[in-house]
């Protein structure tokens, strides 16, 4: 292999690294895409919904021979209390419409499947291979390193995720600080089709996608939940600073969550199958690393730390999946390796990537508000617990009561202050 | 089974590990992590390789996720190396 030198080498088989390979491939660039786990999606763990719209863009049509799970017509914000939850659930059967807007996904068979498409298009896929390093050549980056050989190429594009060892490598940026990501842990729970379709009402095909506050003991965070075909993939995201501040192990947080009766009632009876954990970028465009290329490198995807998260809708594999056809459309349009990477930023631009994270710049600074992840939540659920509750004893009068909760949970200056907060960043 | 709460031994049980024996992908130095107080690994590595024994903290890399959490939080110098398996070690994911 070394003997060869290839147009392009991808690193990474997750649909950053697919999509871009798929493409070059398609247009007949002689590519490598190099994969680390024994099979792609192998070391991949997410959420995970992906929207379509992405895969789209890479060729219409496409997603019809994806592994895809469930499509999402049910969006579902739940706020937890201690023994009750409030859950807003909105159906809307236009998403699940034409072409449907997401779907619930596997790693493991998705990314699978991605890497088989590239090998259809004529790229040579190569599983089980660790990328440890990269060959320079006059400050130019020509190739990598695998353990003891070397591969070369015009260009090597690092999707190689989250940590991005390569990019760090490459000197294009430092390692992730802590702040700046969420660490995720999530459990497989198989559970029979039709009594997923039951409890969450959808008909066969259709799914549901859950976000869950107030289950993190206050610790900026929350948890998710998809609807798989026989599975259900349940999980919370922490900022890691505050967790190891809050001092209960994140894992004993989750167990708790999952016994939680609200959720239970979601998924008695399942089988946890398998557990998983991996990092997610959280600070949204002012998290994007700012060297995203140098000559003869373009990095793409979770490495480059695109992450879109409002706190309703937590979108991570589609910009990999569009900023890995961004790379490949760059890598075709120039001659030169030397402006690809310029042109790669040209593309991000062009195919809606950065112009969509920078409208949702400064949400993460919502996330900074603590109250959002423990007082109101509670504050919710005990609001309504009042509206409901009858036991046959006078009740406070309606106002009154409602002050009091409010008043247990928040004072009136914080909830200006993060009412003017919340303002301020969307 | 039923849905019950899982210790880390249980569910790490579930996955599917080839452990590189005798090559850590994650080096820690002990001498770092006895001057560390705040010690955030003990709470956020998802796979618990991080353990308290008296005062010493003990890393055992077998049930590694690869998730990337510990280089990121430790500023005390305590995780000296964090590099992935080699390739086919560690941990493959079926259904995540």
């Amino acid at each position: 292999m070394s003997d060869d030198k290839f147009d392009v080498i991808v690193v990474g088989a997750g649909p950053a690294g697919c999509a871009c390979a798929y493409t070059l491939a398609k247009a007949g660039k002689s590519v490598l895409l190099l994969e680390r786990g024994n099979s792609a999606g192998a070391k991949n763990v997410s959420g995970g919904r992906l929207y379509t719209y992405a895969l789209e863009m890479v060729e219409p049509g496409m997603y019809k021979r994806a592994p895809l799970q469930r499509k999402i017509v049910r969006e579902q914000i739940m706020m937890l209390g201690d023994n009750s939850a409030m859950t807003v659930d909105y159906a809307d059967y236009g998403f699940g419409e034409d072409v449907p807007q997401s779907y619930s996904v596997i790693r493991a068979s998705l990314d699978e499947w991605f890497a088989g498409e590239v090998e259809a298009q004529g790229g040579t896929v190569g599983s089980g291979i660790l990328v440890d390093g990269l060959v320079e050549q006059n400050g130019k980056i020509v190739g990598i390193k695998a353990g003891d050989e070397e591969m070369l190429a015009d260009i090597v594009v690092a999707a190689d995720g989250v940590n991005s060892l390569l990019g760090q490598k490459a000197g294009l940026f430092p390692d992730v600080k802590p702040h700046a990501v969420g660490v995720g842990v999530k459990e497989t729970i198989e559970l029979p089709d039709d009594v997923i379709s039951q409890r969450f009402a959808l008909k066969k095909d259709e799914g549901a996608a859950r976000v869950a506050l107030g289950c993190t003991e206050g610790i900026s965070g929350g948890a998710f939940l998809y609807t798989n075909q026989g599975s259900i993939s349940l999980g919370i995201v922490f900022n890691p600073e505050q967790a190891a501040k809050n001092g209960r192990q994140i894992q004993d947080i989750f167990q708790d969550f999952k016994m939680h009766p609200a959720i239970m009632a979601l998924i008695d009876g399942g089988t946890t199958v398998e557990y998983g954990a991996h990092l997610v970028p959280e600070m949204g465009y002012h998290g994007v690393h700012k060297r995203l290329y140098r000559e003869g490198m373009i990095v793409v995807g979770d490495a480059a730390q695109f992450g879109i998260n409002t706190g309703v809708i937590i979108r991570g594999m589609d910009l990999a999946i569009v900023s890995g056809l961004a790379a490949a459309k760059a890598i075709l349009a120039t001659s030169n390796p030397a402006e690809a990477g310029p042109e790669y930023m040209k593309q991000l631009e062009e195919l809606f990537l950065l112009p969509n994270m920078r409208v949702y710049a400064n949400f993460h600074n919502i996330f900074g508000m603590p109250r959002l992840f423990k007082q109101y939540p509670k504050l919710a659920n005990e609001a309504l617990e009042f509206l409901f509750k009858i036991d046959g004893k006078v009740p406070e009068p309606m106002m009154k009561g409602m002050l009091k909760i409010v008043k247990n949970n928040v004072s009136f200056g914080q909830m200006a202050a993060d009412a003017w907060k919340a303002y301020r960043s969307i | 089974m039923s849905i019950k709460k899982l210790s880390p031994e249980e569910l790490l049980a579930l996955d599917k590990f080839s452990v590189d024996e005798g090559m850590p992908h994650i080096i820690v130095d002990k001498a770092a992590c006895a001057k560390c107080t705040e010690r955030p690994c003990l709470v956020v590595c998802p796979a618990r390789c991080y353990r308290q024994k008296d005062d010493a903290v003990n890393f055992e890399y077998a049930g590694c996720l690869e998730c990337g959490t510990c280089r990121v939080v430790c500023t005390y110098g305590g995780v000296t190396t964090w590099h992935y398996p080699r390739a086919s070690f560690g941990v493959t994911f079926r259904c995540s």
